[in-house]
């Protein structure tokens, strides 16, 4: 009820820009962020208490790295495979990474066709984004098995510091949990625009709230970040 | 001076994108092709085997710049309102702070280990 009236001095400060408008908005003791609904709000908050955990996770790596007297394995060795006879450094990784990119993509699409209301094609966009983020865990998978079998553990490993096994699966795991859990609510959400929830304001079944299509974009926040924190662990663990 | 920056904001309502953003798809495309360059470039920076501070800089470079096109445009922080991205870009600066902290900590530690542990390990 309160948000739909707007007073004039509620007007006045949400039309003030520049520092002006952080000043006015966050001292107009009612909403800090206008034009931005709550469930979006909230999982920015998340996300930048998501940002300290994977900062934390990744600070500790390079407290680890910087101060151990045995030298750190090369990343790029490690993380090489051979193809058709040929040894490519660090190819899966690329891979992936490719991968991840390729899953933002559709993502941002889906959103797009989202609020135009193209049911279709966000669905599809969606479903194919989980398939992208299904492939990354896959390949995953793939990498802790190989590194697993050549003897890397969270205690030792046979190239170098010890603490490389723990850093590696507390980091890429996380991570992959959190495209684990990513895949899952695209496919949850993409189901809802499928059958058409936002078109008939059918109520969701835990929250019992009428949706709209702004969920698709608020998913897409969660899987954009989880892309994000890979350009970091691709940049620090497994470039640097 | 008020008065003027009214003026100018009242055409564009701030309400308009509470339907969302209307960009074109061709946008998300470039930047997808964009992301695509930079994740390259940072894997040839691995593949040609640089090192030493033209390595790091270049992974940094490539580093920021993905993540920068991923916030603003892919997450759309671009388009809200500046108190919501200072809320949320700013805090992670302290990030920053945390890693000075660690660095003379882990200079420390590996500086005790040298003296007092590598002689006799």
């Amino acid at each position: 009820m309160a948000e739909t009236v707007l007073t004039n001095a509620e007007r006045r400060r949400t039309t003030a820009t520049g520092w002006q408008g952080i000043v006015a908005d966050w001292s107009s003791d009612q909403r800090a962020f206008k034009n931005v609904s709550w469930g979006k709000a909230m999982m920015w908050i998340f996300l930048l208490s998501d940002t300290f955990i994977f900062g934390c996770f990744l600070l500790s790596y390079m407290t680890a790295r910087m101060s151990t007297t045995v030298p750190w394995p090369n990343p790029s060795e490690v993380f090489a495979l051979t193809i058709a006879g040929q040894h490519i450094p660090l190819i899966l990784i690329a891979i992936m990474t490719f991968v991840l990119i390729s899953s933002s993509g559709t993502m941002a699409m889906a959103v797009n066709f989202g609020y135009r209301h193209d049911r279709r094609k966000t669905a599809m966009l969606m479903l194919v984004t989980a398939a992208f983020g299904a492939a990354f865990v896959g390949m995953q998978a793939f990498e802790w098995t190989k590194l697993i079998m050549e003897g890397v553990r969270p205690w030792e490993n046979p190239w170098g510091a010890e603490q490389f096994g723990s850093c590696f699966f507390m980091i890429t795991g996380f991570h992959g949990t959190h495209v684990t859990i990513g895949v899952i609510f695209l496919i949850i959400i993409a189901r809802k625009v499928w059958r058409g929830d936002f078109e008939t304001e059918r109520r969701g079944f835990f929250t019992s709230r009428k949706g709209n299509y702004e969920i698709v974009e608020i998913t897409g926040l969660y899987w954009h970040f989880v892309d994000l924190v890979w350009v970091f662990i691709f940049a620090f663990f497994y470039l640097w | 001076m008020a008065e003027v920056t009214l003026h100018a904001t009242t055409h564009t309502p701030p309400v308009a994108h509470a339907e969302g953003h209307q960009h074109p798809i061709k946008l998300y495309l470039v930047v997808w092709g964009w992301l695509f360059v930079l994740s390259t470039c940072s894997y040839l920076v691995d593949y040609f085997n640089l090192q030493g501070y033209l390595r790091w800089s270049l992974i940094v470079l490539f580093m920021m710049l993905k993540a920068g096109l991923i916030v603003a445009v892919f997450m759309h922080m671009a388009w809200e309102r500046l108190a919501l991205a200072y809320a949320i870009l700013l805090p992670p600066l302290l990030l920053l702070v945390f890693v000075g902290i660690m660095v003379f900590e882990s200079d420390y530690t590996l500086l005790s280990r040298i003296i007092f542990f590598k002689a006799g390990a």
